[in-house]
């Protein structure tokens, strides 16, 4: 098992990097001088050089590819350009809000999508699975910038029970919460239905029914750890949704996380805050990823670690 | 007709499936004995109905299944419309039932013997799992796993098709049930593996004085372990009678060309003769021919055939047919 | 008179025979579609979507770019159905035209991400080997990203503008698609019928097209026709952190993104536009549902 996560922590080695040569090719063939983009016009040219200079910005793009990792392997992704802080230590900042409001979406999604897509297979055809399921594509359909703004209008501007904006305590935290985890509740549900529905197919599942087990027995015991194999998966890529709704929601709520940090980068042109914001995000998506996978791997006894 | 030696007795059950396109008689009326200690066969090809038979019995049909009429008589008790509650007391526990894929019938995320124990836990409320566990074991012992206690830890994909098997049987005794269903239980498996696995079959029949009924396309297999067979064509029993007799003296053009279709291990004579077989395809279920429904097949239709459906005829020495040939 | 008589008669005694396949694919389809009443609502939300995209001109009460101050923030009343933003335009008028930004943005970056994810994902499963592993690896990586923040960094190297979005949302997009595909040919690549085609020499190119990419089709559409709602949804969430389309466009995102200032004072500004983004990828997401049912024989083969 251990050897499995190494092996997998190896793997993603590359990938990493992979995505960091993206990242910089992406952020780093603006056409145009990101100094004077980000100074505006009314700078001399010799300011602008003597920036470019600071920033060691003329040098030759690979160069800078390779000090931008080596810095980065370093925890050190530059200063930001806007804020003249080091871009670690605002993401570091950012990190936490960010990571308690993406586990919390990731809760709320959980806690009413599982059980949603499991009451909706068991009494598949139903009005309730119906329903359920309506719910589920509206959940998905809804616009989260839409959705966050709509929870403001009701909650906290009309029935005044939750504050509308900012980050000082739990209960700042749950409008993003559903906000965030309403959209990925709505695929968590289908998805578990639809997998729900295809293990009860199985012949073990005839099996579990012959043995003389209670109908519920037969679908929590047997069939339900099967189901939530596929689940899984979607979680691991869960991660990179929630940290796009983050994205989103911060911005809506004014909760300082990553995501806002990333917004206001570009509206900043403040390239090495957003490359540093992109880079972390990405690396927690691969971790996440990682996650998934052991737990997958612990889920299903038909994987071989070694 | 209800003496004590009969375990189970099906008097006239219909299975419908109500389909959007129509209603599928998968089972048509069929009516079936088992006496204690007997061991049926039902043979048929595949579609023919014989596993909807088995999994009307054990109340394992699914929508849009259903049982459209007659009765299940299992020790005197009638298990159509019976509760729900009752017939889980009754499944694994007095009527079990082995599969046809050993591969997967099993759950693959949980140990085999955490699923045979399973079983036995479910009918007996006071049972401690160490006891359990125990009796799970001596019942791998009696399937012939080896190195049974290592093997009730392991998970199903690491057995062999054969032993996977053995845990299903082991499975469906552990209780030590009065009637076994065996639908295809060797159909997957490679002859060498089959030959053990009836053998098994057999000696345990005998030691835990089982009924079973055995589905199969295998004449080969019903002529080394029943005693009774019936043959079942599109919903419906041809021909039902004592293995011998069925055998020596096959009345319905079916059966008949059934057994002419067994491959003999005689080489000269298969490559001489070429292997027979019964031309055509089992008829659409949702549109059975009017009259016999194997008349479309049969070599010796005739008019009459096409018109009329025969009953099930006696024709002595509890061998009955179904064939426009035979009068009462 | 006879003869016609036989000849029906004739008819009327067919056997009925083995063959089973009495409707062609797309017949099949469209009629299990049809007895799905939600993915026929959606269909009808889709077509009459796309007739008020196309007269936009002749629909809009208003010029949705005319701005006169003394209008701002009027309430919706019978005079302007949805009201006026904060520049006195009309909301209504808006939304109408928006819905061409929003049908553009949903069909030509699905349409490229679609060719895009079936050119390599066919390669990759058809190749295997090296070609296979870099395509994946890419495809892997793009994964990785936050699809929003992807978008972003692409927005934000090349500029806001429609065409941007394009090019932003394929770059994210492909990656899905490539799997899909690949997985497919993956399974197809060694059927017997491509095989057959292989032993008698056909080119790779050919099979790829003839054999494999046929295949794919029940996959694709279904994919295709949620992968719309899905670049709406991230059209509109760009437009609406201001990386997106650029005033004074008329894209719904910016709309709720310019109304959302006003929220509690001029509600209909931001809420109105997001009703129609919700109910057009809601009504792609009905149609994609339904022809996933529809073509569920023909996806599991």
């Amino acid at each position: 098992m251990g050897h499995y996560i190494i092996r997998r922590l190896v793997i993603s080695i590359p990938v990493t990097f992979g995505i960091a040569l993206i990242t910089f090719i992406l952020l780093n063939v603006i056409p145009g001088d990101p100094v004077a983009l980000m100074m505006k016009d009314h700078i001399s040219a010799d300011v602008v050089a003597r920036v470019r200079a600071q920033m060691q910005l003329d040098d030759p793009a690979y160069i800078r590819f390779f000090r931008f990792i080596w810095n980065a392997l370093h925890g050190d992704f530059g200063v930001s350009y806007k804020l003249n802080r080091s871009v670690s230590s605002l993401l570091m900042d950012a990190f936490p809000n960010t990571l308690i409001l993406a586990i919390s979406g990731a809760l709320v999604s959980w806690i009413i999508g599982i059980p949603a897509g499991v009451l909706s297979a068991v009494k598949k055809r139903s009005f309730l699975d119906n329903s359920i399921m309506g719910f589920s594509l509206l959940g998905v359909s809804i616009p989260v910038f839409w959705a966050g703004l709509l929870f403001q209008y009701i909650f906290a501007f009309w029935l005044g029970i939750l504050p509308v904006s900012g980050f000082d305590g739990p209960e700042y935290l749950i409008m993003p919460a559903i906000v965030l985890g309403w959209s990925s509740a709505g695929t968590i549900s289908r998805l578990t239905r639809s997998s729900l529905l295809e293990v009860m197919r199985n012949d073990y599942i005839r099996t579990a029914r012959a043995k003389g087990n209670l109908e519920l027995k037969v679908v929590i015991n047997h069939a339900l750890k099967n189901a939530m194999l596929p689940v899984v998966t979607v979680m691991a890529l869960q991660v990179a949704g929630l940290l796009s709704g983050a994205v989103i929601t911060e911005t809506v709520f004014g909760i300082p996380g990553i995501g806002r940090i990333a917004v206001n980068a570009i509206q900043n042109r403040d390239m090495p805050l957003l490359q540093g914001a992109v880079m972390f995000t990405t690396v927690l998506v691969i971790l996440g990823n990682l996650v998934a996978d052991v737990l997958y791997s612990l889920l299903d006894p038909r994987i071989k670690y070694d | 007709m209800n003496d004590a030696s009969t375990i189970l007795e099906i008097n006239n059950l219909k299975t419908y499936f109500y389909t959007d396109k129509g209603v599928v008689p998968a089972v048509d009326d069929i009516s079936i004995k088992v006496k204690k200690g007997q061991i049926i066969g039902i043979v048929g090809e595949s579609g023919c109905g014989k596993s909807m038979t088995s999994l009307s019995i054990m109340q394992l049909i699914a929508p849009p299944g259903k049982i459209a009429g007659g009765e299940i008589l299992f020790q005197n008790k009638n298990l159509v419309g019976i509760s729900k509650a009752e017939m889980r007391s009754l499944r694994g526990n007095e009527l079990s039932m082995i599969f046809q894929e050993p591969m997967t019938s099993l759950n693959p995320v949980y140990p085999v013997g955490k699923q045979v124990a399973e079983t036995l836990l479910l009918h007996n409320k006071h049972m401690k799992k160490a006891e359990a566990k125990q009796k799970v074991i001596e019942m791998f012992k009696m399937v012939g796993i080896p190195e049974p206690e290592e093997r009730y830890r392991v998970f199903p994909h690491q057995l062999s098709g054969g032993l996977r098997q053995r845990v299903m049987i082991a499975m469906a005794l552990i209780c030590r049930s009065k009637l076994l269903i065996a639908d295809e239980p060797t159909t997957a498996l490679d002859v060498t593996i089959e030959a053990q696995i009836l053998k098994l079959m057999k000696n345990l029949q005998e030691e835990i004085d089982t009924s079973i009924i055995m589905i199969t396309h295998n004449l080969g297999i019903v002529a080394e372990m029943c005693d009774y067979v019936y043959v079942m064509y599109a919903g419906k029993i041809m021909e039902q009678a004592d293995v011998y007799e069925l055998f020596d003296h096959p009345k319905h053009p079916y059966t008949e060309g059934l057994l002419k279709s067994i491959p003999r291990s005689n080489v000269q004579q298969n490559k001489e003769k070429g292997l027979y077989s019964i031309k055509g395809m089992v008829p659409n279920m949702l549109n059975l021919p009017k009259g016999c429904r194997f008349h479309p097949r049969c070599i010796y239709a005739e008019d009459a055939c096409r018109e009329v459906e025969p009953d099930l005829v006696d024709v002595g020495e509890g061998h009955l047919v179904r064939c426009i040939k035979y009068k009462n | 008179m006879n003869i016609a008589k036989n000849m029906l008669f004739k008819k009327e005694i067919i056997e009925p025979s083995d063959e089973l396949v009495k409707e062609t694919f797309w017949q099949d389809v469209f009629k299990s579609l049809r007895k799905d009443r939600m993915a026929m609502a959606g269909g009808t939300i889709i077509a009459l979507f796309i007739l008020v995209a196309i007269f936009a001109p002749y629909l809009a009460p208003y010029n949705p770019y005319e701005v006169s101050l003394d209008l701002q923030f009027q309430k919706p009343s019978m005079e302007y159905w949805l009201g006026t933003d904060m520049f006195g335009r009309d909301v209504l008028s808006r939304i109408i035209y928006g819905s061409r930004i929003s049908l553009l943005i949903g069909i030509v970056p699905s349409l490229i991400t679609m060719l895009i994810g079936i050119i390599f994902g066919i390669i990759a499963g058809y190749f295997g080997r090296k070609t296979d592993f870099i395509i994946m690896t890419v495809s892997d990586m793009v994964l990785s990203f936050p699809s929003l923040l992807l978008a972003m960094v692409v927005m934000y190297t090349l500029g806001a503008s429609l065409l941007n979005i394009f090019i932003a949302l394929s770059i994210v997009g492909w990656a899905g698609t490539a799997r899909v595909v690949r997985a497919q040919t993956l399974s197809l690549k060694n059927k017997e019928f491509v095989e057959s085609a292989r032993a008698i020499g056909v080119k790779p190119s050919i099979i790829m097209i003839r054999h494999i990419l046929p295949n794919c089709i029940p996959q694709l559409l279904v994919l295709f026709t949620l992968e719309i709602p899905g670049s709406i949804l991230s059209e509109a969430s760009l437009s609406f952190l201001g990386v997106g389309a650029q005033p004074p466009a008329s894209s719904w995102g910016l709309m709720v993104s310019n109304g959302k200032e006003f929220l509690f004072n001029a509600p209909w500004v931001a809420i109105s536009p997001g009703i129609a983004i919700l109910v057009i990828v809601l009504a792609f997401n009905f149609l994609g549902d339904g022809l996933r049912d529809a073509l569920d024989p023909y996806l599991k083969q």
